[in-house]
C-alpha cells in the first residue's frame, strides 16, 4: 500500500532532462494515499457541578448540546477524500458515535477546474457562516464550541445543499458565497418539500500586515423558515412543573460578524504565535408560537418575536513549541420577546440575565498529530447555578492528514 | 481607415505585454525564476527565510495570490503539504492546480535522497517522496533551472527567445561559481557535523561532510533534554567540528550541544534572505561556505 511508483510525468520529466528521478509532479500529497483516509481519536474526561441537560437562560427553545461527564469517548471521525478526476473531488467524514453507530458529518463533492476563482461544493458540508463554522472538531481551540455557537448552530451547521463562492482577482483576498440548502440542523425544520429550506450568503476579507501579521474578517446571514420547530421542557409564567412545550413557526434571519488576527514573530508559526478571534451572532425572529403543544396542554398559538444575540472573543497564545495557552470570554443575550395578547400570561418575555462563561486551557502536541488539553471554564450561562467545569481532552490524527485551512 | 487600422495593430504592438504572475513558495525558487524570467515576471514569494516551510498557515493573502497566478513554483516532495493544497483550492484557479502547466515542482526536476523504505508516523515528519531540502546543494539548480525554463517557454511562447538566452547566462554563471565554491569548500571534504533538523543531506552530499549526530529525535520532533545529552555522548565517541541549522530554527538547542561539546554552532541562510550574505543566489552559497569554513577553524 505504500509503495511508490514513479508516474507518468516522472518519465516524461525523464524523457526531457534525462535525469533519474522518481519524484513525480504529483504536487498533492493528499493523494499520496488514493484515497486519503484519516482517523481522528478523541476522548476527555469532564468534571462538572451542575446537571449539563439545563439550558442557558432564556434559551430553553434554543439546542442545548451541552457536555458529557466523567470519562467518555469523543467524537472519532474517520475521513475520506480525493480527487474523483480531474474535475472533481469529493470528501466525506463519518463520525462514530460512542454508543455505537455512524452519522455522516460531511460529504460532499467540490469543483476543482471552474477556474475563475469560482468554487462550487454540493452534498453535506459545514456552513461557510462565521468563522469557526467550518472548522472540525479535531480543529478547535477549546474542548467545546462557544456559547454562541451552541445555542444558535446547536454548535456547527452542516448542510445539505449546494455552495458557490467566488474569489475576486484582486490583491487582497475578497471572497463572496452563497448557500442553498434544504435547512437540515437547526434553525431549519428540514424542509421537505420542493425548493430550499435555508439559505447562506456571506463575505470574506483577509490579507497580511507585513511579514508577521495576518487577518481575515468576514460577514454573514442565513434565513430559514422554521415550521412546527417543537421545543420541549420550556419555562412559563404560570411556573409549570418541568416546563411546558411550545411549538414556533415563522421566519429566522441571523447576521454575523467575524474578525481573526494571527501575529508570529517573523511569520514563524513552528515557534510562537498569537491568535485572537471574535465573532458575533444576532437571531431575529418572527412568527406564531403555540403555547404548550400537549395533548391535554392548553395549545394557545399567538404571535411571537425575539432577538436574540451572542458573541464570544478569544486569544491562543503558543508560548513555546509544543505547548499553547488560551482564553475565552462568552456572552448571550436572549432579548426581550414580543408576546401576543392571547400568551402574554404564559409566556416569559424577559429573563432579564445575560449568560456568560469564562475558560481558559492549555494544550500540549507532542507532534503534529497528537495533542492533550486541559480545560478548566466558570459557566455562568445558567442564572443562580454556577458551573465550575473541568475538562481533560486528547485528540489524535493518524493516517493521511490534510491541510488546515486558516 | 486602413491606415487607422495600422495604427491601432501598431498601438497593439506597444502595450508591454503582461507579464507572467509567478507565486513562488520559497524564497530560493522566486529568485531562481527573478533570473530565468527577468522583468518578464511579476514574482510573489509566500515564504520568508525565517519561516519554517513546512509549517506555514493557508493565509487569505496566500489565497489571493495564489488566484492571479499563471504559474506556482514550489519544492514539492511534501515540503509545503500542510498549507498548499489549500492555497491551491481555495484559490479556485484551474491553471495552477497540480498535473497542470501553470504547477512546477523543483524537487521534480533532481535525483531525491533520503527516500524511505517504510511510510510509518512513529519515525516522525518523514515525506515519502524522500528529503524535500533540495536547494542545500548548488548543484540541483541546473537541471531545476533547465525545467523551469522549460516551463516558462511553454507559458510565455512570445518570450521564447529570451528565456534561452537568460538560461544560457544563467547556466555559464553557475557552472563557474560552482567551480569556485567546490574549490573553496575543499577543506570541508570529510569533516562531521551534526545537524539540528534533517534538512542538509544534499548539502552533506555535495561538500563531502560528513553527518555524525541530528538534535531532532525525530524529523519534525523539537529534541528534548534526554536525547540532547545522548547526543553529547555520540559526540564523545564520534567527535564533531560543528552543529549545524537554518535561520529558520531555534538557536537554543545548537547552541546548547555548542557549548557542551565545544563546537562551532553555525547557522546557515538556507534560502535566499536568510542572512544578510545572502541577498541572491549566488550569495546564498558564497555565504553558505563562508560560514561553514569559519566553522571548521
Amino acid at each position: 500500500m505504500f509503495k511508490r511508483f514513479c508516474s507518468s510525468t516522472a518519465i516524461a520529466v525523464l524523457l526531457i532532462h534525462s535525469i533519474p528521478t522518481c519524484a513525480a509532479d504529483s504536487g498533492n500529497a493528499e493523494n499520496a494515499f488514493n484515497p486519503a483516509f484519516s482517523l481522528i481519536l478523541s476522548g476527555s474526561y469532564g468534571n462538572l457541578q451542575r446537571d449539563p441537560a439545563i439550558p442557558a437562560t432564556g434559551f430553553a427553545m434554543n439546542p442545548n448540546p451541552g457536555h458529557e461527564q466523567g470519562f467518555n469517548l469523543g467524537e472519532s471521525e474517520m475521513g475520506i477524500s480525493a480527487n474523483i478526476d480531474p474535475q472533481f473531488r469529493g470528501a466525506a467524514t463519518l463520525a462514530l458515535d460512542p454508543a455505537g453507530g455512524v452519522s455522516v458529518e460531511n460529504a460532499f463533492v467540490q469543483t476543482t477546474s471552474l477556474g475563475d476563482g469560482l468554487n462550487l461544493k454540493f452534498g453535506r458540508y459545514f456552513s461557510g457562516l462565521g468563522y469557526l463554522n467550518e472548522q472540525h472538531a479535531h480543529a478547535w481551540d477549546f474542548t467545546d464550541q462557544p456559547l454562541v455557537y451552541a445555542v444558535l448552530w446547536e454548535n456547527q451547521l452542516a448542510e445539505d445543499g449546494v455552495q458557490l463562492k467566488w474569489l475576486a482577482p484582486t490583491e487582497m483576498f475578497f471572497e463572496i458565497g452563497g448557500e442553498v440548502g434544504k435547512g437540515r440542523g437547526f434553525p431549519g425544520t428540514e424542509r421537505a418539500k420542493n425548493g430550499s429550506g435555508a439559505g447562506v450568503v456571506f463575505v470574506h476579507l483577509g490579507d497580511d500586515i507585513g511579514i508577521e501579521q495576518s487577518w481575515r474578517a468576514g460577514a454573514s446571514l442565513h434565513r430559514t423558515r422554521r415550521v412546527d420547530a417543537v421545543s420541549d421542557a420550556v419555562p412559563d409564567l404560570p411556573g409549570t412543573v418541568g416546563g411546558v412545550s411550545n411549538s414556533f413557526s415563522g421566519d429566522s434571519q441571523t447576521v454575523g460578524l467575524d474578525l481573526v488576527w494571527k501575529y508570529a514573530p517573523n511569520g514563524n508559526i513552528k515557534d510562537r504565535y498569537l491568535k485572537v478571534q471574535t465573532e458575533y451572532f444576532r437571531r431575529k425572529e418572527n412568527g406564531d408560537l403555540t403555547y404548550d403543544t400537549a395533548v391535554a396542554g392548553a395549545n394557545i398559538t399567538d404571535t411571537y418575536s425575539v432577538t436574540q444575540s451572542g458573541w464570544y472573543v478569544q486569544g491562543v497564545y503558543q508560548f513555546m513549541p509544543r505547548w499553547r495557552s488560551g482564553l475565552r470570554y462568552d456572552r448571550l443575550d436572549p432579548g426581550v420577546a414580543q408576546v401576543g395578547a392571547a400568551n402574554a400570561g404564559n409566556i416569559i418575555a424577559d429573563y432579564a440575565y445575560n449568560p456568560t462563561r469564562t475558560t481558559w486551557m492549555l494544550d500540549y502536541s507532542a507532534s503534529e498529530f497528537s495533542r492533550f488539553r486541559l480545560q478548566l471554564a466558570h459557566d455562568n450561562s445558567r442564572q443562580g447555578l454556577a458551573d465550575n467545569q473541568l475538562f481533560v481532552q486528547y485528540i489524535m490524527s493518524l493516517g493521511a492528514h490534510g491541510a488546515h485551512q486558516y | 481607415m486602413k491606415r487607422l487600422f495600422v495604427m491601432f495593430f501598431l498601438l497593439l504592438l506597444s502595450i508591454p505585454a503582461h507579464a507572467l504572475n509567478i507565486f513562488a513558495c520559497e524564497p530560493e525558487w522566486a529568485a531562481l525564476t527573478q533570473q530565468l524570467a527577468g522583468g518578464k515576471a511579476d514574482i510573489y514569494t509566500a515564504t520568508a527565510a525565517l519561516q519554517d516551510p513546512h509549517r506555514i498557515e493557508a493565509r487569505p493573502s496566500l489565497i489571493a495570490k495564489a488566484r492571479r497566478a499563471d504559474l506556482v513554483v514550489c519544492t514539492g516532495a511534501e515540503l509545503e503539504m500542510a498549507w498548499l493544497p489549500v492555497v491551491l483550492r481555495e484559490s479556485g484557479n484551474s491553471k495552477v492546480q497540480p498535473g497542470s502547466n501553470g504547477y512546477f515542482e523543483a524537487a521534480s526536476a533532481v535525483r531525491m535522497l533520503e527516500v524511505p523504505t517504510r511510510l510509518d508516523r512513529g519515525d516522525g515528519d518523514v515525506h515519502a517522496q524522500g528529503n524535500p531540502h533540495i536547494q542545500t546543494d548548488a548543484r540541483n539548480f541546473l537541471p531545476v533551472a533547465a525545467a523551469l525554463a522549460q516551463r516558462l517557454m511553454q507559458l510565455d511562447p512570445a518570450n521564447k527567445a529570451e528565456y534561452q538566452q537568460r538560461l544560457a547566462v544563467f547556466e555559464q554563471q553557475w557552472r563557474t561559481a560552482l567551480t569556485r565554491w567546490e574549490k573553496q569548500a575543499a577543506p570541508l571534504k570529510g569533516v562531521a557535523v551534526v545537524v539540528q533538523h534533517r534538512g542538509f543531506p544534499y548539502l552533506s552530499n555535495w561538500l563531502g561532510l560528513q553527518e555524525v549526530a541530528t538534535l531532532e529525535p525525530k524529523p519534525g520532533l523539537e529534541p528534548s533534554a534526554g536525547w540532547l545529552s545522548q547526543v553529547q555522548d555520540t559526540l564523545r565517541q564520534h567527535p564533531a567540528k560543528m552543529v549545524l541549522r537554518a535561520a529558520y530554527q531555534d538557536g537554543r538547542p545548537s547552541e546548547w550541544i555548542a557549548q557542551r561539546a565545544h563546537i562551532a554552532a553555525v547557522e546557515l541562510p538556507y534560502t535566499v534572505g536568510g542572512s544578510d550574505g545572502a541577498r541572491d543566489l549566488f550569495g546564498l552559497f558564497d555565504d553558505t561556505i563562508a560560514r561553514l569554513l569559519k566553522g571548521v577553524q
